[in-house]
């Protein structure tokens, strides 16, 4: 594989960049694999970069039904932190940043990391108890997090709205100073590369449409381009989940439902962190481009649209205009949909299933994004050694009949409902 | 924006209405013994369709009744609409 560098760029320049090698290949599907992961996310083509790397289990597909990094990977609003009270949430995805902080060199590839901070603001009393716990937990759990008065707050973001006569005034907030974005699409690109690389065959517009089950055991998936049988299948498909679980029989604690996000006009840069609002669904940051990154809550109906709906996004923007005034000035340049597949309390499953070479990784509702590297590499742990690594653990299909739910907002089972 | 038709009221915007969920969901019977699993089902495990979803609205701010919604997941038709307590034909 060519090598990324200044100096390839530079060679490269005398060729007009014509000769550069392909990114990865269009191959066509082999008879048999080891490993088939359906789905090539951002999650998928992490799975199978961790797949050869970490457990040397090269003899892999991925299999895409459009092309890849063109679901959720390339539809969200690219935050990456880890400001989870709960154990299982905050081990696992403080373990995804330190992953995040070698990607560029690990992928070779510039996914443009930037560890901007995120600031969650309160507004309220109550609001700012319940911050100072989830603080103290994440630093238990060595995770960086200090809590903001309303002066330290305003020092850091005076654009928002701290005028005396508003709804939800501003009593202060939690910041994690190392969580920040990433370039989304590099993501998804910069993993593929290198499995691809490491033999890992990207077999794209290949629908799944079938599986082979056999005496509780996997044999292999039917395809758009035929059969193709595998030892071991991964399903990776965020909001298709429950479409390939019915292929399966399988019912599972999930919802799938349409997420929103949309980008302002670019404008010079102002906002240097990830903000959320505290009095409803809203988040906002500042993209490269000096375009505003917004988003909230889902659509709250099931939905398998890809598109989204504007009432939603109207009552997004209003909370956006609470907290930021300006943006009322601004443009919409463009929003955009994906579908999410939402757990019934709120956090995620990796784990193996009932049938035999099967391994589940799905239910990421809001938060696919920033799980991507620490979701791949669990995942390509429980499929290459058969079993749940500790990070993981917690992430079992079981725990909702067993009682052991990760219920990190409180919420019950409706998590759209906020 | 979607337009359902109320049952008790005709045609009104998404929203004066709140979504309920899956409505072909059974809660298991009262004063029966209910296993683990069927409270399992119950609970959490949704089918959750692409295509034909029969699914819960509650006209919140209109009639305040709770309705049935036929509804299409990816296109978002809307096939039917039915009182709570109607058959489903």
């Amino acid at each position: 594989m060519q090598k990324y560098s200044v100096f390839s760029l530079i060679k490269n320049a005398f060729s007009d960049h014509q000769n550069w090698e392909v990114a990865w290949k269009d191959p066509t599907p082999k008879k048999e694999y080891d490993v088939i992961i359906i789905g090539g996310g951002g999650h998928g083509l992490a799975t199978a970069y961790y797949l050869a790397k970490e457990h040397n289990i090269t003899n892999v597909a991925i299999i895409e039904k459009g092309w890849i990094g063109g679901g959720n990977v390339g539809r969200n609003t690219t935050i990456i932190r880890s400001n989870y009270m709960h154990d299982e949430n905050g081990l696992f995805s403080e373990f995804g940043m330190d992953l995040w902080r070698k990607m560029s060199q690990d992928l070779n590839y510039n996914v443009m990391f930037s560890p901007r901070g995120i600031i969650n603001l309160a507004h309220s009393d109550a609001q700012m108890n319940a911050y100072s716990r989830r603080g103290n937990s994440m630093r238990l759990n060595g995770i960086d997090a200090v809590l903001l008065n309303r002066d330290e707050v305003q020092k850091l973001i005076p654009m928002a709205d701290f005028s005396d006569n508003v709804r939800f005034p501003i009593f202060g907030g939690l910041m994690q100073p190392s969580a920040g974005t990433a370039r989304h699409d590099a993501v998804a690109w910069g993993y593929a590369r290198q499995a691809d690389s490491m033999g890992v065959d990207i077999i794209q517009n290949c629908e799944v449409t079938g599986f082979d089950v056999s005496n509780g055991k996997i044999l292999g998936v039917r395809t758009s381009k035929g059969e193709i049988k595998a030892k071991k299948v991964g399903l990776c498909v965020a909001g298709s989940t429950n479409i390939l679980a019915d292929m399966l029989n399988m019912t599972l604690p999930i919802e799938t439902h349409l997420l929103q996000a949309c980008v302002s006009e670019p404008i010079k840069p102002l906002l240097d962190h990830v903000v959320t609002f505290g009095a409803g669904h809203f988040y906002c940051s500042q993209s490269d481009k000096g375009e505003m990154v917004m988003g909230g809550d889902l659509d709250g109906y099931n939905s398998y649209s890809q598109r989204g709906n504007l009432p939603t996004l109207q009552h997004v923007l209003t909370e956006g205009i609470a907290m930021f005034p300006f943006l009322s000035k601004l443009k919409m340049l463009r929003t955009w949909g994906g579908i999410m597949d939402m757990s019934m309390d709120g956090s995620p499953i990796i784990d193996k299933t009932h049938i035999n070479g099967l391994y589940l990784n799905c239910g990421w509702c809001y938060g696919g994004f920033k799980a991507t590297p620490a979701s791949g590499w669990t995942f390509a742990h429980t499929i290459a050694q058969d079993r749940v690594h500790d990070l993981n653990a917690g992430y079992s299909l079981n725990r909702f009949s067993t009682g052991d739910l990760i219920d990190e907002k409180g919420l019950g089972t409706k998590t759209w409902i906020s | 924006m979607l337009y359902i038709n109320c049952p008790h009221c005709g045609l009104r915007s998404q929203n004066e209405f709140a979504y309920g969920g899956d409505a072909t969901i059974k809660r298991p019977e009262l004063n029966k013994e209910v296993s683990d699993q069927e409270w399992d089902n119950f609970v959490y495990l949704r089918k959750s369709p692409r295509g034909k979803h029969l699914e819960l609205w509650h006209h919140i701010s209109g009639c305040r009744q709770w309705i049935k919604v036929e509804r299409d997941t990816s296109t978002h038709e809307i096939f039917k609409t039915y009182k709570a307590n109607e058959a489903i034909k």
